[in-house]
């Protein structure tokens, strides 16, 4: 197949004009490559967990309860809408890890002897099921196993009811429930210290006392059934028996924390290409308009020669078209390998039976569709000027530009510009709109920048409020049933144990006509030192004597307000139903918290001086000897080391923010590069002449790049703090998106990140006005000359 | 001669006033001509005489403020911009004084854009041996010489054997001896295949070589000059 001359025209000019071509796919694949990453995660993601649920029997509603008759299971069934149910024995215990110090938890989950279970079924990974004849045998979590490098037949020391127990894997399983694996009250996961454990039905119920009975219960509902109305009807039943409150799925803690997981995914990966694609939209415009005003001798011949204007639109619109096309090829192959990447951190996160990467050939089309409309937008009017000028009118060359003073050039400002600052000033206020539209794409890069560092921060922030503001404590011992006050000095007596402050937590329901919430009031003491309420800048907030302190997501949750009443359904103990003022909302960052005096806790309660936890400051080096102590201790159901948890923290993180840091930098320097390389190119072509004559007039290379790349310099300069304007705009945006009943991230800006931020942006403009001023060092003064403009 | 040819080109009063700024300028001030099949006519005159603007009319390039054009039987002046387009495809070839190749094209390949979209087109080759540049048909603008590029642009005028070849000061960016070799080009197409030709130039020289003189003068016609004794383009002096 021969190509057509005109085709073999464009190639060529394409050829030509390679360096903008380059910049602007690159910015193109900058915004395919995310769309394809974040979107194909998300299907990956999507179908992987919809199948798994579909193949695993995922329940649609779960309850706790204190313990219920197995009796019950029978009325349990009989709830409209229910297809299947599963009752259960689920109990927390402390294990005892061979190489690990401290001591880690186990949920020990029951299942039924000699059949699947109904709900939830097991994916075995390898070994095989547990023996109902062998009580210790447990079927343990791929994730629990991996982390602490256990083999089949290895034995975990685990207290279950008092006796320290080993228990013997003979299975490694995943579940549906157990996708996302967090240890309760920790704000990160730690596949070590954490993990579900399956066990025969009968020897669980041994192990607990509740033989006849059970204190778990999940079900799955027929298609279309309302899951609220089998909530009500499921804690009408269970409420005899001490409900701790039925949720359906979507507040499962894995499936809440996938989901959440999957909405990001899905709203990044529109929103961020549109600012790419938008981006290379306009340097495409600008970039075109110019490369067609010096192809207006051309287009006149062409037209003369009978070519139509659909032909020649046509002919330019191709331009814009094969650059769009170049830089989709490009992000597809660049968002496929990123998409790899991430998904390798999700199987750290997600623990699926296979996740893979995959791609849908409908994103790679949408993206192409998506490229090719915002490439042909910002092709539009730069190929319609162009075309439409009558081709007698082409034949000349087009009129000089018209430069006026511009209004900032009062006298007093013209003298302290000099003519080389008067002649930068009057070339942005000549074309203010190309200027304005470069500023906003410098400022978006900036803003892209300052966004991803200041996340960073907002980590950091987070970690410091919680590690060393809110909870200050080194260790917080959790008890299987709540202990009297006596407790308290047995735990002061530990090995290397400072300061010991007791903690009373409260399971109930709260209740604001029809919204609700089941959380745990916290009791604390108005002068506790270690476990504080700390606001989002730090502030301690002072206990009042009476009502409910509310975090603010919470208070959203309920719809109430400072004042207001709350129902209190307590589910412990005497399970009294109170009416209770908030008496203060707390801008928190974490969970949905509330909180009490602990002596109004305990009159409400009826009872004494119980503990259900503690939070201890411990001497540094006796923290080996102490958590060998708390393994061995029946009454306690788990202990979380600080240390350990931060280190974790930071290791698995820092991995993770890296790659974020280095894709931020890396595409906002591509905007920036993109932007900047475009518009100094432009310049250099549209006033080759005027510098080349200025050098023949005497002016020095310097002079004249000070010409051109002033402007360049004055347009960041303008740039920046818009950039930093609209980052902030973005970022509180980006917060509230990302704000939930799990976590809030403040926004906030500090210097060193804003510092860090215009330093990127300036490099990356440094660099592309060198790529510029190379050119504008080679320019041939007689040839730039003789040419007829 | 014994016969008269065809009319080609009937102007009948043409007027056309631009607008500059708060500025009128009378291009052409009821300009009536006649140029017929064959011929090789030389418009003559300063410049603002009005030249290019009644070659752009004829050409289809731009349209009149008044007046009326004839090509043949069809209305020039009462065609929108579609009809022009098709009327330049098929029917007229353009040779400008900066020879507007495409500098991304070799020479042969800006023949080809014409060929391409032409009916009955020569090949390019045969083209460019009319003006005597098959040798040099892969290079590209920038490496030939003004002369060459000039009969690049008339091979590539002429490829899709046009009824009428319009060139504007073809030689005006030239010196004597190429000047010379162009006008050659253009007088062996005009003979060879008939091709009715209209020269703009202000070269009086070149007049020696037409048929037909025409004399512009401040967008009038200031004086038609039927000639029989033509000169060969070797011949002339200036």
């Amino acid at each position: 197949m021969t190509i057509s001359a005109l085709n073999r025209k464009l190639l060529r000019d394409l050829l030509t004009m390679r360096g903008q071509a380059l910049a602007i796919a690159v910015v193109v694949a900058a915004g395919v490559s995310m769309f394809v990453m974040y979107l194909s995660n998300f299907d990956s993601l999507r179908s992987t967990q919809q199948a798994f649920y579909q193949q695993q029997r995922f329940g649609d509603v779960f309850a706790s309860v204190k313990r219920a008759p197995a009796s019950l299971e029978r009325r349990l069934r009989g709830i409209p809408g229910v297809a299947a149910l599963e009752t259960r024995v689920v109990a927390t215990v402390t294990l005892d890890v061979p190489g690990l110090e401290e001591p880690a938890s186990g949920q020990l989950i029951s299942i039924p002897a000699g059949r699947r279970p109904e709900v939830n079924d097991l994916f075995l990974r390898r070994g095989r099921w547990v023996d109902p004849a062998r009580p210790d045998e447990v079927v343990a979590g791929e994730g629990f196993v991996d982390a602490n490098g256990l083999e089949l037949g290895d034995q975990v020391g685990a207290v279950i009811n008092g006796r320290l127990r080993d228990l013997t894997i003979v299975g490694v399983a995943l579940s549906p429930e157990h996708i996302y694996n967090i240890r309760p009250g920790e704000i990160f996961p730690d596949d070590r210290l954490y993990g579900p454990f399956w066990m025969d039905r009968r020897a669980l119920a041994a192990a607990f006392d509740m033989e006849g009975g059970f204190n778990d219960v999940a079900l799955r509902l027929t298609p279309g059934a309302s899951s609220g109305a089998a909530i009500a009807a499921l804690d009408r039943l269970l409420e005899p028996y001490g409900a701790l409150g039925a949720i359906p799925r979507a507040l499962q803690l894995s499936h809440w924390t996938l989901e959440s997981e999957l909405t990001q995914l899905q709203n990044f990966g529109f929103i961020l290409p549109l600012i790419f694609l938008g981006v290379a939209a306009f340097i495409l415009n600008v970039a075109l308009t110019r490369a067609l005003a010096l192809q207006r001798p051309q287009i006149a011949a062409l037209k003369a020669l009978g070519y139509d204007n659909l032909a020649l639109g046509w002919h330019y619109a191709k331009w814009a078209l094969a650059i769009a096309l170049a830089g989709t090829a490009a992000g597809v192959v660049a968002g496929v390998w990123m998409g790899v990447a991430i998904i390798d951190i999700y199987n750290q996160f997600f623990r699926f039976p296979v996740l893979l990467f995959e791609i849908r050939p409908a994103i790679v089309v949408q993206a192409a569709g998506l490229t090719l409309v915002s490439a042909a937008a910002g092709a539009f009017t730069a190929v319609r000027r162009a075309v439409a000028v009558p081709p007698a009118e082409a034949m000349r060359p087009e009129a000089p530009a018209s430069y006026a003073r511009s209004a900032v050039e009062t006298r007093a400002v013209s003298r302290y510009l000099g003519i080389t600052g008067r002649m930068v000033v009057r070339n942005i206020g000549r074309r203010p709109m190309r200027a304005a539209a470069s500023v906003v794409g410098i400022a978006f890069a900036t803003a892209i920048l300052l966004v991803g560092f200041t996340f960073i921060d907002v980590i950091d922030h987070l970690i410091t409020l919680q590690f060393s503001f809110a909870e200050r404590q080194d260790v917080t011992v959790s008890f299987v049933e709540p202990q009297s006050s006596d407790v308290r000095y047995a735990l002061s007596r530990l090995p290397g144990v400072l300061i010991s402050e007791p903690q009373r937590t409260v399971a109930a329901r709260l209740r604001a006509g029809h919204r609700f919430r089941t959380v745990g009031i916290t009791g604390t003491s108005t002068d506790a030192t270690l476990r504080r309420i700390i606001d989002m800048d730090g502030t301690v907030i002072p206990l009042p004597s009476n009502g409910l302190v509310l975090s603010r997501p919470l208070a959203e949750v309920l719809g109430v307000s400072g004042g207001d009443l709350v129902t209190v359904e307590v589910l412990e103990g005497a399970r009294p139903v109170l009416q209770l003022p908030v008496a203060g909302l707390v801008d928190d960052a974490m969970g949905l918290s509330a909180y009490m005096e602990v002596g109004t806790l305990h009159r409400l309660m009826r009872e004494g001086e119980v503990i259900s936890g503690a939070a201890l400051r411990v001497d540094a080096r006796a923290e080996a000897d102490l958590s060998s102590t708390l393994k061995q201790l029946p009454a306690v159901a788990g202990a979380g080391f600080k240390e350990a948890a931060l280190r974790n923290f930071r290791d698995v993180l820092a991995a993770n923010l890296n790659l974020s840091i280095i894709v931020n930098v890396f595409f906002a320097g591509i905007i920036a590069f993109g932007v900047v390389y475009n518009a100094a190119r432009v310049s250099l072509s549209e006033r080759s002449r005027e510098l080349a004559s200025l050098r023949v007039l005497g002016f020095t290379r310097a002079e004249i790049s000070l010409i051109l790349l002033g402007e360049i310099a004055a347009l960041t300069a303008l740039a920046l703090p818009a950039g930093t304007l609209l980052g902030w705009g973005m970022g509180v945006w980006i917060a509230e998106a990302l704000d939930s009943e799990v976590y809030r991230f403040p926004f906030m800006l500090s210097r060193p990140t804003v510092a860090w931020t215009f330093l990127t942006v300036i490099a990356a403009t440094v660099l592309s006005a060198l790529a510029v001023r190379r050119r504008l060092d080679r320019l041939d003064l007689v040839a730039v000359l003789k040419i007829r403009e | 001669m014994s016969v008269t040819p065809a009319v080609v080109f009937d102007v009948t009063d043409l007027t056309k006033v631009y607008r500059m700024g708060e500025v009128e300028i009378h291009a052409l001030r009821r300009v009536s001509l006649r140029f017929h099949e064959g011929h090789f006519a030389v418009l003559l005159g300063p410049s603002g005489s009005g030249k290019s603007t009644l070659l752009n009319i004829l050409g289809g390039l731009d349209v009149p403020t008044s007046g009326r054009v004839l090509y043949r039987t069809d209305d020039l002046t009462a065609a929108g911009e579609a009809a022009l387009t098709a009327f330049r495809r098929r029917h007229v070839g353009f040779v400008f004084q900066f020879y507007n190749l495409i500098p991304s094209l070799t020479a042969r390949e800006n023949v080809s854009l014409v060929t391409e979209i032409s009916d009955a087109p020569m090949d390019p080759d045969d083209a460019l041996d009319m003006v005597g540049l098959r040798p040099r048909r892969h290079h590209f603008p920038a490496q030939l010489s003004g002369g060459e590029q000039q009969r690049v642009a008339i091979a590539r005028a002429i490829a899709k054997r046009p009824a009428v070849l319009l060139c504007d000061e073809p030689t005006g960016a030239l010196d004597i001896s190429t000047g010379v070799v162009v006008l050659e080009a253009l007088a062996r197409v005009n003979a060879g295949l008939g091709t009715t030709t209209i020269v703009i130039t202000h070269n009086s020289a070149i007049s020696e070589m037409a048929d037909r003189v025409v004399r512009l003068a401040d967008g009038q016609v200031a004086g038609v000059e039927e000639r029989t004794d033509k000169r060969a383009p070797r011949e002339l002096s200036w």
